[in-house]
């Protein structure tokens, strides 16, 4: 926490302390209530309009047993009046509700960081489960010497504000995470109407449930105004950001809202096919609430049905879209490869997480960047674009289905858990200001067969090399399609070795043109120099981050942001050579850099995790000082 | 395998008399040319997928649905060539998956008449989760399910409905596992149309796909279908002249279930059918079950007439039952919902939740 003033609060008689940024981290059991507890002060920090960026990071579990380190859940984050790219290396405040959440955390707090325990949580059952044995960490010297160390009795006290409510002990103890964050609240001067509306939003049906949190949320509130644990309460003021109206946004959101956007600008009905997986789900319940856009969800028996329909439904002139993660994407190779030789628009969003197989599936990763790629069997090239952020997740949704229509393609668009659960502030686009695509259905037929005016499947448009798109239902334009080699332009069922060859050339080529509707790259920072960092996907603030901060050591450094990773900007060649070493942080073992080695034949360096958990600005620094000082 | 009867000389449907087939369709209207693709058809000669292309071919201009607004919609194997030689809207899609693409098409689209060619290794056994979850859920589809027992388009090997001890390329020593009973499959998957018929016979084949076609509601038609070239004759006690009576009964709504030209009976006794003789004066027509379609129990019966030798195989529409298909029920659903909070508006949707503004200079 980097101070800058500090004033009394004329309220609470106590030191007010300015931020210009913070990262606080809540911590408990998978059943605490602890995303609920982060997403709500995502929220209120929003409306104090700090720039933020989250990390909710929870087991694959859902209720994994009470007080075990495996079934810590955590919610991470950072928020500031100065420009946020990352979650925070570094943890200022821990939240922690039990011995396992601090075990399991604790090495993420910075040196002379505060940490918050429910004191009630360390019992001795409850510090065996963690793994502590008979030692309390609470009673560590060397805890309480390099952390400030604050302990609450949150369940005592939580209790005791609802013991005249008739509610069983449960009950109670379920809305302790309400008093953590009042108390978080407070000490950061956040609103706390935020939290209260939703509350009485959420328990419209059960008063006596949503005036027990409510009255929970603002005892934790009042202590920290009255305890004497608590002397200092800080302040972070607004970010500058860009003038506009704002909202908090989770990347699934914003790419079910990008989804519905492209649905209503290109005047096709949303037709989103899917089968419930981790950590893709959301997008289905977000994209299942929009029935008055016209949207059709449609929750498959399995991954091959949901890109089935998908495709049955583009087929008919829908927008077939559909989403998964990575194990999904393998049971969908077979179909991408359908719609591939049926030059169908087709949009798959893959959210990746940690593999491979089940893997790590409420982690994130990016390592399904060589399987969208060239996971499909024979020549199948399809365009893959990737977002960067929560909010870019709509600009790379909508962008996803311009494509894949523009062009007649399935389109691949990599997410990952990361971008997909995290929030940041959101400077909401102008519904006037996106490009619409409407599209011209074949109406006539485009040539002639046997002597007669006749519709051609696969007579192509010169620019685009896509192919035209006949609803069913159009008069005289009757055709057939499928997975079979296609006789160019008839369309009919094809053996011929050399038509075989000019398919497979014109369908890598109508791939390659994508970039005709690329925007020019933007480089950030230093135009040349020392290092460029390529990168794609989640990993844009984490490298955005490190490159401000090479750039303060005086070192010239400068990022490029991959929308495209199939095919490769047309401009990104002359860009590499004004450096002296490019670095390609990816999370994964090294997969973009093969692609960029293999295009451009020079010395990439990969810098690869697979830990689950995103980058660290200063990973990334690092990794580019050591190749500045050794490479 | 019941090589022992005679091999039709000509592809089935070939050299049909003109009384086996519906009346000739008037001459203003659209004709079965109308309806076949300029695509040279590549079966095998005498396949049974001829006399089902040509019943179906037949059959189309009768239906009164414009040609543009019928979608043939396959998988792979010999049969699922069949949209190409269809002069509609078709597609040939993966292995196993023509239910799920139906089924996006048909929820988004559905004012279109769409049929699905299956085969008995596409639809029951790569394809068997899709095929029982587009019986579920009902869409208003057509579904033919060529059954040869064989598979054909990979040269011969057993496939899940051919019998025990089937020796075939990949069973030299003859296949372990029961064979899937399609009828009670699709039964006990709640669909709503139930029917089985077979290649051999033209009108009766015809008149099942019509009440097929008029059924609202997903339709399960099995087809038994002769493969002459990797399971020649496999149903030829049902479907030759001199076999067909008595291992045959043709059951109808309303009807006693009687075959051999009413020499022979089904009776119920109790849950148990049994085959009686009408001509030794022990039994007469009254003894024999009525077939009712409305009656789930007695098409559970009557499809579990399969394994039993001394009892007739049962063709027929097995089924039929109504209620409100998926595609309705998700227009509705829309329209509902569209009811109550008013058609959905982009730019209100980009700002809800809680938003706040940052002025310029800030």
């Amino acid at each position: 926490m980097s101070q800058e003033s500090a004033t009394a609060s004329p309220v609470t008689q106590k030191e007010v302390r300015t931020l210009e940024e913070a990262t606080i981290l809540f911590a408990g059991d998978s059943g605490d209530g602890m995303q609920l507890t982060g997403s709500q002060f995502t929220l209120a920090t929003a409306l104090a309009q700090n720039d933020l960026a989250t990390l909710p990071d929870f087991p694959a579990e859902i209720r994994a047993p009470a007080g075990t380190t495996y079934g810590v859940s955590g919610f991470q984050l950072h928020f500031g009046s100065v420009n946020i790219q990352t979650p925070g290396d570094e943890v200022d405040l821990l939240v922690a509700m039990n011995p396992a959440a601090l075990k399991v955390n604790l090495h993420r707090v910075k040196r002379g960081g505060a940490i918050m325990v429910n004191s009630n949580a360390f019992t001795r059952h409850n510090l065996k489960l963690a793994g502590y044995g008979p030692n309390n960490p609470l009673q560590d010297p060397i805890v309480k010497k390099e952390y400030q160390l604050f302990e609450v009795e949150l369940s005592k006290m939580t209790r005791e504000a609802l013991k005249d409510r008739g509610l069983d002990r449960r009950v109670m103890d379920r809305s302790k995470n309400m008093f953590a964050l009042g108390l978080a609240l407070w000490l950061y001067s956040r609103p706390m109407r935020p939290a209260m509306e939703w509350l009485s939003q959420k328990f419209a049906k059960r008063p006596s449930i949503r005036d027990a949190n409510i009255h929970v949320l603002k005892k934790g509130y009042h202590f920290g105004e009255t305890t004497e644990d608590f002397i200092v309460q800080y302040e972070v003021h607004p970010a500058t950001l860009a003038p506009g109206l704002y909202r908090a946004i989770r990347g699934a959101q914003s790419l079910a809202l990008g989804l519905v956007a492209a649905s209503s600008k290109s005047e096709l009905p949303l037709f989103y096919g899917s089968y419930p997986i981790t950590p893709a789900s959301e997008l289905l319940h977000e994209l299942s609430r929009y029935k008055n856009f016209g949207v059709m969800t449609f929750q498959a028996e399995d991954e091959i049905a949901a890109i089935g329909a998908a495709i049955g439904a583009s087929f008919g002139g829908s927008l077939g879209v559909c989403a998964t993660s990575g194990p999904g994407l393998a049971l969908k190779s077979e179909a991408i490869g359908l719609g591939v030789m049926a030059e169908l628009p087709l949009v798959v969003v893959n959210v990746q997480r940690g593999g491979p197989s089940t893997g790590l599936p409420t982690k994130t990763e990016q390592s399904d960047l060589l399987q969208a790629m060239y996971g499909r069997n024979g020549e199948a090239p399809v365009p893959i674009l990737s977002a960067s952020t929560p909010g870019d997740c709509f600009f790379a949704a909508y962008e996803a289905c311009r494509v894949a229509v523009h062009y007649m393609t399935p389109v691949i668009l990599l997410a990952d858990g990361y971008v997909v659960n995290g929030s940041e502030p959101w400077l909401v686009p102008d519904e006037n200001m996106l490009a619409s695509f409407p599209v011209h259905f074949a109406t006539a037929p485009n040539g002639n067969h046997n002597g007669k005016s006749a519709f051609l499947p696969y007579v192509r448009d010169s620019a685009t090399l896509a192919r035209p798109w006949a609803k069913p239902g159009t008069k005289g334009l009757e055709h057939r399609i499928g997975g079979l080699e296609k006789q160019e332009d008839t369309g009919t069922v094809s053996y011929d070795p050399i038509n075989h060859q000019r398919m497979t050339n014109l369908r890598a080529e109508k791939v390659d043109r994508v970039v005709q509707v690329m925007d020019p790259l933007v480089v950030n920072g230093d135009k040349e120099g020392a290092v460029l960092i390529v990168g794609w996907g989640s990993t844009e603030g984490a490298i955005k981050e490190a490159v401000l901060r090479l750039r303060h050591r005086d070192i010239r450094a400068g990022s490029i942001h991959l929308r495209y990773v199939n095919p490769l900007p047309a401009d990104l060649g002359a860009i590499l050579p004004h450096y002296d070493h490019i670095l390609v942080p990816e999370l994964n073992m090294g997969q973009l850099v093969r692609l960029l080695r293999d295009k451009f034949l020079l010395p990439f360096v990969p810098l690869t995790k697979v830990q689950g958990q995103p980058f660290k600005a200063s990973e990334i620094m690092d990794a580019a000082s050591t190749l500045l000082n050794h490479g | 395998m019941a090589n022992q009867t005679r091999k039709p000389r000509l592809p089935p449907g070939f050299k049909a008399k003109r009384h086996n087939l519906p009346p000739r369709p008037k001459k203003s209207g659209p004709t079965r040319k109308d309806f076949a693709s300029d695509q040279d058809v590549r079966w095998c000669p005498g396949c049974g997928d001829y006399a089902i292309l040509a019943a179906v071919q037949r059959l189309m201009p009768s239906l009164g649905v414009p040609r543009e607004n019928t979608v043939f919609i396959s998988g792979i194997g010999c049969s699922s060539r069949f949209p190409y030689y269809m002069n509609t809207y078709g597609m040939h899609t993966i292995h196993g998956r023509a239910p799920a693409i139906a089924t996006g098409l048909k929820a988004s689209r559905s004012e279109l008449d769409v049929w699905i060619v299956t085969g008995d290794g596409d639809a029951l056994s790569i394809g068997g989760n899709h095929l029982i979850h587009i019986l579920r859920r009902n869409l208003d589809v057509q579904i033919l399910l060529f059954n040869n027992q064989i598979y054909g388009l990979t040269k011969g090997q057993f496939s899940p409905t051919s019998e025990v001890g089937k020796v075939t390329k990949s069973t030299p020593f003859g296949s372990l596992a029961q064979p899937f009973n399609p009828i009670s499959l699709a039964l006990g998957a709640s669909s709503t149309f139930v029917a089985r018929t077979m290649d051999r016979d033209t009108r009766h084949l015809t008149q099942v796909l019509k009440r097929a076609h008029a059924h609202k509601g997903v339709s399960m038609v099995e087809i038994y279908q002769n493969c002459n070239i990797y399971n020649d004759g496999a149903f030829f006690s049902f479907t030759e002249k001199q076999t067909k009576a008595n291992n045959c009964v043709f059951i109808e709504h309303g009807k006693p279930m009687v075959y051999n030209n009413g020499r022979k009976a089904v009776r119920l006794d109790g849950f148990r059918p049994t085959a009686i003789d009408l001509t030794n004066g022990h039994w007469s027509i009254d003894d024999a079950a009525v077939y009712d379609e409305t009656s789930i129990e007695l098409a559970s019966i009557a499809s579990r007439m399969f394994d039993q030798p001394d009892l007739p195989r049962p063709f027929g529409v097995f089924y039929q039952t109504t209620y409100p298909t998926y595609e309705d029920r998700l227009q509705a659903q829309i329209a509902e919902v569209t009811r109550k909070r008013g058609v959905g508006d982009l730019a209100k949707l980009l700002k809800a939740g809680d938003t706040w503004r940052i002025k310029t200079n800030a």
